[in-house]
């Protein structure tokens, strides 16, 4: 059952309700009050949220797509540019952080020029500071610290941004996840923004093969991961992807360095990658008519 | 007569920033190369602090920085231009242009106009257009393009060498013939090695070791310097301009 509440503000907000009548009112408060505790981030909501920091959330969520997956040598990421129509250009989704660091956002673009501007500040800083690269960890902790004073200091926004974070140390490939709420993960796969829950999924039925992969493999998967998160009628294409990868080089890359620099591939050199892909099963296809004879007698289906 | 060597003096004790650390450093552009060099030896006054400290280093796969003077201020410049060549990268996507490196050294010099960088930078790599080129600098941000350039402890020794040598200064062509604009990268090489053997014999801040850096313009081929013994290659990419290093002894005494 669904339920319709007309709150202070008259909008009309509906609700999936389960059988219990005391649930019921209780959901129905929830949304009806959401407006009065969504102003400051400072203030908490009856249910312990902080709906600010959620609407944060949700400005990655309207983000396109990104997908992140390492194996033992390799970390990737892949990513979905948006244009704003034919005569636009692609927006850029990934980048270069330092040799050895790089990242894919979704969100707002300027919030992430600025926190990769101070993950450049704080890389370029070990490397004088102490004359060694910055461990992957640490940095991404240091941006999840500073999303976090926006999420309790009064008068300050969130960032709207978050962030794939791929990384090497002496240990091998890294993947993270960084969110606007402050909080970062590892992972061995992940993706976020616009439907990113198709690729997640994808993502989780491919994930054990990952480790063992080969580049190229390893590009495939994200490939195909990052194809389920398009809408209808729409293709992965040398215009509108992405790739970043950090280890050694693959296949068809040449001027990659030895200790296999984060590099971005945009453009033709991506075209060889998404031809390893597996054509897109369509309905249409599945259930294709059995050709013509050329004549016009109907033939008995094979 | 009082005794003079009783009066006292006013005395101030004072910090000296600065230090004399020695060494010398030469460039020579070609037509299609240039060629970095600078010995290993790091003095001050009349000891040996060690005798293998660089002074030139690699910022680009086209660009080459020499840094001569106070070694602090030396090593501590490279970093900070190094750092700013990144930020560079990170904003445009590709190496910084020969000229413009230049100019940014500048202003990053004169920065410092009321307590300087007490070093003498020489940068030499390849411009935009594939030509060889030296730029040379004063403590403070002067500079100018040059074909040839000597700095340091030797300077006063090296660049009159240079002058006759590569600009042939007080020497008249064989008649009928003009001196060439530009020398072949063997015959630079000859001059680097001779310049510094020599100035290793009458200074006695230069020498212990000698390390030359060479820059080929993009699609300049190895000729004149395939069989070289100890030709180590920096460049990062494959089809771009080249560097290569060469290290050679010099005299210890």
């Amino acid at each position: 059952m669904s339920l319709c509440m007309l709150g202070p503000t008259r909008q009309c907000v509906l609700g999936r309700a389960a059988s219990s009548n005391t649930v019921q009112f209780y959901l129905a408060n929830t949304i009806m009050f959401r407006n009065t505790y969504d102003s400051d981030n400072t203030v908490f909501s009856p249910q312990g949220r902080l709906h600010q920091v959620e609407y944060a959330l949700e400005a990655v969520k309207q983000g396109s797509a990104a997908v992140g997956l390492r194996s033992k040598t390799h970390a990737v990421l892949l990513a979905l540019k948006r244009s704003t129509g034919e005569l636009a250009s692609y927006q850029q989704k990934m980048i270069r952080i330092d040799d050895h660091v790089g990242i894919a956002i979704a969100g707002l673009t300027s919030d992430a020029r600025v926190l990769s501007n101070f993950m450049r500040q704080q890389a370029m800083s070990s490397r004088m500071v102490f004359n060694r690269p910055i461990p992957v960890n640490r940095l991404v902790s240091t941006i999840a610290d500073k999303a976090q004073v926006n999420t309790q200091e009064y008068g300050r926004r969130p960032y709207g941004v978050g962030f794939l974070v791929i990384g090497q140390d002496h240990t091998g490939p890294h993947l993270y996840e960084f969110s606007p709420s402050g909080t970062s993960f590892e992972y061995y796969a992940i993706s976020i923004g616009a439907r990113s829950q198709s690729a997640k999924t994808y993502l989780e039925k491919h994930y054990e093969e990952f480790a063992e992969s080969s580049l190229e493999d390893l590009i495939r998967h994200g490939l195909h991961a990052l194809r389920e998160t398009l809408q209808q009628d729409k293709e992965l294409t040398i215009n509108n992807t992405s790739i970043g990868i950090l280890g050694p080089k693959g296949e068809h890359e040449k001027g990659v360095t030895s200790e296999g620099s984060f590099r971005i591939l945009e453009g033709e050199p991506i075209d060889v990658y998404l031809k390893t892909m597996e054509p897109k099963v369509t309905a249409e296809s599945a259930s294709a008519p059995a050709p013509s004879s050329g004549d016009e007698d109907v033939q008995m289906a094979e | 007569m009082p005794n003079m060597s009783a009066i006292v003096h006013p005395q101030q004790r004072h910090f000296n920033p600065y230090a004399e650390n020695g060494g010398t450093i030469l460039a020579i552009a070609g037509a299609d190369f240039t060629v970095i060099a600078g010995d290993t030896r790091q003095s001050e006054g009349y000891s040996i602090q060690t005798r293998y400290a660089p002074k030139v280093f690699r910022l680009t796969d086209r660009a080459v920085l020499a840094v001569n003077g106070f070694a602090a201020d030396g090593n501590m410049f490279v970093k900070k231009v190094k750092q700013r060549l990144e930020w560079y990268k990170h904003a445009h996507a590709k190496d910084m242009p020969l000229r413009a490196i230049a100019r940014l050294i500048q202003t990053m010099l004169y920065a410092q106009r009321f307590f300087p960088y007490y070093v003498y930078n020489i940068l030499g790599g390849i411009e935009e257009d594939g030509s060889g080129a030296v730029y040379s600098f004063d403590p403070v941000g002067s500079y100018e393009r040059e074909a040839c350039r000597a700095a340091g402890a030797a300077q006063s020794l090296v660049q009159p060498f240079l002058d006759n040598q590569i600009y042939f200064k007080n020497q008249t062509a064989a008649p009928g013939r003009s001196h060439p604009s530009h020398l072949p990268l063997p015959d630079v090489l000859s001059i680097v090695v001779d310049s510094f053997t020599s100035a290793t014999e009458r200074h006695i801040e230069v020498g212990d070791g000698l390390e030359i850096y060479i820059v080929l313009a993009k699609g300049r081929s190895l000729q004149g310097v395939e069989g070289l013994h100890g030709l180590r290659e920096l460049s990062t990419q494959e089809d771009g301009e080249r560097v290569f290093v060469l290290q050679r002894d010099l005299k210890k005494d």
